[in-house]
C-alpha cells in the first residue's frame, strides 16, 4: 500500500467542473480511489497528507500575487505537474481582463474596491512553473482524465489526440456546420477532445479545447469573413475560453487592428 | 475551559471552491465569527458587456462546474424577458427535465460524497467506501443517472452545449431520452432509499427561526417559474427582487453578502427553505414519503437539510420520469428566433443550492450593456455566520479539532457553492489565548 502513488489536487481561479469530474468518473472513482493514494483533494476529502507527492493536478489560472507563489510552492512538491482545463492551460474565461482595465473591473462589480487584491492578469500555470503535461478543455474530458491517472500509474504517456474537432466530426458523420449551414466554426482550428459535440447539436464549435496545432486561425477568419459573419462576431468566437492561448489571441487582436499579422490583408 | 480560544479552517473540505473560517470566543461567549472567501475574484459580470446576447448562457455556465445549468437558465429566462420572447410548452418541460438532471447530480454528489459522511463519522465519501461500499455506489449511481440526462438534452454534463436563449440547438433524440426511463426509474426507487437513510441519521440540535426565501409556484415544486416568497408572507414578483434584497460587501470576503431589507437581516435559501415554503407542491411519492420520514415539514433545523436534499432527489426523479414518458416527438422548432433588441430583463431561478437571480440590460447596439448576478451562496452567507454564533456556544465544551469539525459541518449544511458566490469561504476558531 505505501507504493500506491500520490495523487493531489490544487484549485486556482476557476469553475471547479474540471476537478469535478473526478468525481464525475462514478463508474472509475472507487477504483482509482484504490490504485492511487488521493492525498489532496480539498473538493472531496477532509484528510490531508504532506507532499511531496507523485502527480500534481492544477485546475484554475493564476489572478493574484498570492496564487503566483502558491503554484511556485506546489510545483516543489510534485513530481509530475499536469494543468487541468483551460483555464489552467490559458488563462480561462477570466483571462477576459487581460484586455481591459481590472480596477475598472472591480469598480463595476464591488462596493469597496480597496478590500480587493488581484493581478492586472489572469495567466495559465506555464507562465509561472515548468508544466509536464496539459489536459486541455472547458470542461476537460472525463475519459482524457481517467486515461492520465491511468497513464501515470503504468508509467506510460497519456493519449491526446492533436487533431481538430473536424475529425471527430468526419468520424461521427456530423454533417458540417460551416459548409451546410455558413455557420462560422471553430472545429478547423480547436484541439479534438469533446467528441464534437457542438455540430451534432447544430451549432458552432467555439473552441473549448483550445487551438490545435498549427491552427492558421487567421486564416480561417479571412474565410468567415467573407461570408456573412461580422468582424465583431469573429472576435467573440476566438475570444472566450481559451482567448488568451497565443493563437487565438494572434487572431483576434489582428481582427481588431490592435496588431500587425503578415497573414491578415 | 480556559478563557479565550480560536477555532480556524484554513482551508474547508467538501465545498466548491475555497474558503475559510475564523471564530473567537471568550468562554462560551462567541466573540468573532467570520467567513472569509478568499477564493479569487473572476469578473463575470464586468466581462459580460459587450458580449452577444446568445453568449451568455455559455460564459455564465462557467461560473460554477456544479450548477452550471442554474445559470444557463437564469440567464435565458432573463434575457428572453428583456428581448420579449415566450418559449413553447414544449420547451418549458425540456428546459424542467434538464433542471432535474442538474439537481439530481449535486443533490446525490452533496448527499452521499460530500455531507452524508459527516454524520457518519468518516473524513470523505471516499473512507466512507471502505465499510459502505453499497452505499456509495449507490450514490454514484443515482449522481450518474442526473448526468446521464444532462448529456442527452445538454450534449455534456459539465457545461451543457445545447442550451440557448429561445430554447435549445437542437431536440433531443426521443430514443435517446427514452432509453433512460429504465434507469429513472430505479433511480426513484433509490432516492427513497436514500431518504430512508439519511432520515435515521441524529441531528445537532439547532433550531433557528429561519427566514426562509424561495420560488413558489402554484401547480409545481419551484425550479424556472414562481413568484418570490418568504417565511414572514413576502409575495413579490421577481421583478421586485433588488427593492427587497440587496447586497454587502464584507472586508473578509471576494463574496458579496446578500440582505433582507429594510431590516437588513440575514435569510435562508436552498432545499429546507423551498420545502418549508413548498412543501404542498411536490410530487405525489416525494410527499407520501416526506410524511412518513419523521420529520415535522416545516423544519427550523438546517442539519436536516440533507433530508430536504433526500425529498427533493424523489421529487426530482418522479418528475423526470413524468416529463420523459410524455416526450414522444421531437419539437418542430427548438427554438426561438430572435433579433437582439435593446432591453432590460431579470429573473429567478432555483439552482440546486437555492435562488439564483440574474438582471441583464441590453444596448442599442443589441449587446450586453449590463449584467448583475447574485448567486446562492451569497445569500446564504449572512445566515452561515448567524448560525455559527447560535451554534458555537453549544459546542464550546468540546475539544478544538471536534468544535472545529462541527462547524464544517454546519457549514456543509448549506452546500455552499464558493466559485460561484465570489464575487464568496476560510475556518479559524479564535479562543483568543
Amino acid at each position: 500500500m505505501a507504493d500506491k502513488p500520490k495523487l493531489a489536487v490544487f484549485k486556482f481561479a476557476s469553475c471547479d467542473g474540471c476537478q469535478l469530474s473526478l468525481l464525475c468518473a462514478e463508474d472509475e472513482l472507487l477504483a482509482i480511489a484504490e490504485a492511487v493514494e488521493i492525498a489532496y483533494f480539498l473538493e472531496a476529502r477532509t484528510a490531508q497528507i504532506e507532499g511531496p507527492y507523485d502527480v500534481g493536478l492544477v485546475e484554475g489560472s493564476i489572478t493574484t500575487e498570492h496564487d503566483a507563489q502558491r503554484i511556485q510552492h506546489i510545483r516543489k512538491q510534485c513530481r509530475y505537474l499536469v494543468a487541468i482545463g483551460a483555464c489552467a492551460t490559458s488563462g480561462g474565461i477570466q483571462a477576459l481582463r487581460n484586455w481591459a482595465s481590472v480596477d475598472e473591473f472591480i469598480g463595476q462589480v464591488y462596493a469597496h474596491p480597496e478590500y480587493i487584491s488581484t493581478l492586472e492578469t489572469s495567466t495559465p500555470i506555464a507562465e509561472h512553473v515548468a508544466v509536464d503535461f496539459e489536459l486541455r478543455g472547458c470542461p476537460l474530458s472525463k475519459s482524457q482524465l481517467v486515461d492520465l491517472v491511468a497513464a501515470l500509474v503504468h508509467g506510460r504517456k497519456p493519449r491526446v489526440p492533436s487533431y481538430s474537432v473536424c475529425v471527430e466530426c468526419k468520424r461521427q458523420g456530423t454533417v458540417c456546420v460551416a459548409v451546410a449551414r455558413g455557420i462560422a466554426c471553430m472545429g478547423p482550428v480547436t484541439q479534438a477532445g469533446c467528441g464534437a459535440i457542438c455540430p451534432a447539436y447544430c451549432r458552432e464549435c467555439f473552441g473549448c479545447y483550445g487551438p490545435k496545432e498549427q491552427p492558421n486561425l487567421v486564416s480561417l477568419a479571412q474565410h468567415y469573413a467573407k461570408g456573412e459573419s461580422d468582424r465583431d462576431h469573429l472576435v467573440h468566437l476566438a475570444r472566450n475560453f481559451n482567448g488568451y492561448a497565443p493563437d487565438f489571441r494572434e487572431t483576434s487582436e489582428a481582427l481588431e487592428g490592435r496588431v500587425e499579422v503578415q497573414k491578415l490583408k | 475551559m480556559p478563557g479565550n480560544r480560536v477555532f480556524e479552517v484554513k482551508a474547508l473540505s467538501r465545498v466548491e471552491g475555497e474558503g475559510a473560517l475564523y471564530i473567537k470566543l471568550n468562554g462560551n461567549q462567541v466573540k468573532h465569527v467570520e467567513l472569509n472567501i478568499y477564493e479569487p475574484p473572476r469578473f463575470f459580470e464586468s466581462f459580460l458587456r459587450g458580449r452577444e446576447v446568445r453568449e451568455v448562457p455559455d460564459i455564465t455556465a462557467r461560473i460554477c462546474g456544479i450548477c452550471p445549468v442554474a445559470y444557463q437558465m437564469s440567464s435565458c429566462h432573463a434575457l428572453e424577458k428583456a428581448l420579449g420572447i415566450k418559449v413553447s410548452p414544449e420547451i418549458r418541460a425540456l428546459r424542467r427535465l434538464l433542471y432535474c438532471g442538474e439537481w439530481i447530480e449535486s443533490h446525490a454528489l452533496h448527499i452521499y460524497l460530500l455531507h452524508a459522511p459527516d454524520f457518519l463519522g468518516y473524513e470523505s465519501g471516499i473512507s466512507m467506501a471502505t465499510d459502505h461500499k453499497e452505499i456509495v455506489e449507490k450514490g454514484l449511481r443515482l449522481k450518474k443517472i442526473g448526468n446521464e440526462l444532462l448529456e442527452v438534452l445538454g450534449g455534456r454534463a459539465i457545461h451543457p452545449i445545447n442550451v440557448t436563449v429561445g430554447g435549445f440547438y437542437r431536440a433531443p433524440n426521443v430514443r435517446r431520452l427514452k432509453a433512460l426511463l429504465p434507469e429513472l426509474k430505479w433511480g426513484l426507487q433509490a432516492a427513497i432509499e436514500t431518504l430512508d437513510l439519511v432520515s435515521q441519521f441524529s441531528f445537532p440540535d439547532l433550531e433557528i427561526e429561519y427566514e426562509s426565501v424561495s420560488l413558489k409556484h402554484p401547480r409545481e415544486f419551484p425550479m424556472n417559474e414562481g413568484r418570490i416568497v418568504t417565511a414572514s408572507g413576502l409575495d413579490i414578483a421577481m421583478e421586485d427582487y433588488e427593492q427587497h434584497f440587496d447586497e454587502r460587501h464584507m472586508k473578509q470576503s471576494t463574496a458579496l453578502h446578500s440582505v433582507k431589507l429594510p431590516e437588513e437581516e440575514s435569510y435562508l435559501v436552498g432545499p429546507l427553505a423551498r420545502l418549508n415554503l413548498c412543501f404542498d407542491q411536490l410530487s405525489p411519492k416525494a410527499k407520501e414519503h416526506s410524511d412518513k420520514c419523521g420529520i415535522d415539514w416545516p423544519s427550523h433545523n438546517n442539519f436536516q437539510s440533507i433530508v430536504a436534499r433526500a425529498i427533493e432527489l424523489i421529487d426530482v426523479y418522479e418528475e423526470a420520469i413524468s416529463i420523459v414518458s410524455k416526450y414522444n416527438a421531437e419539437l418542430s422548432q427548438s427554438r426561438v428566433q430572435y433579433t437582439p433588441t435593446a432591453g432590460e430583463g431579470c429573473h429567478a431561478t432555483e439552482a440546486p443550492r437555492g435562488l439564483l437571480y440574474h438582471r441583464y440590460r441590453i444596448g442599442d447596439d443589441g449587446l450586453i450593456a449590463e449584467a448583475k448576478i447574485v448567486p446562492p451562496t451569497s445569500q446564504n452567507l449572512g445566515q452561515i455566520e448567524s448560525d455559527l454564533r447560535d451554534f458555537v456556544p453549544r459546542i464550546a465544551l468540546l475539544d478544538d479539532a471536534e468544535a472545529t469539525h462541527r462547524c464544517e459541518h454546519l457549514i456543509r449544511n448549506y452546500d455552499p457553492c464558493i466559485s460561484c458566490s465570489t464575487h464568496f469561504l476560510k475556518l479559524t476558531i479564535d479562543r483568543g489565548t
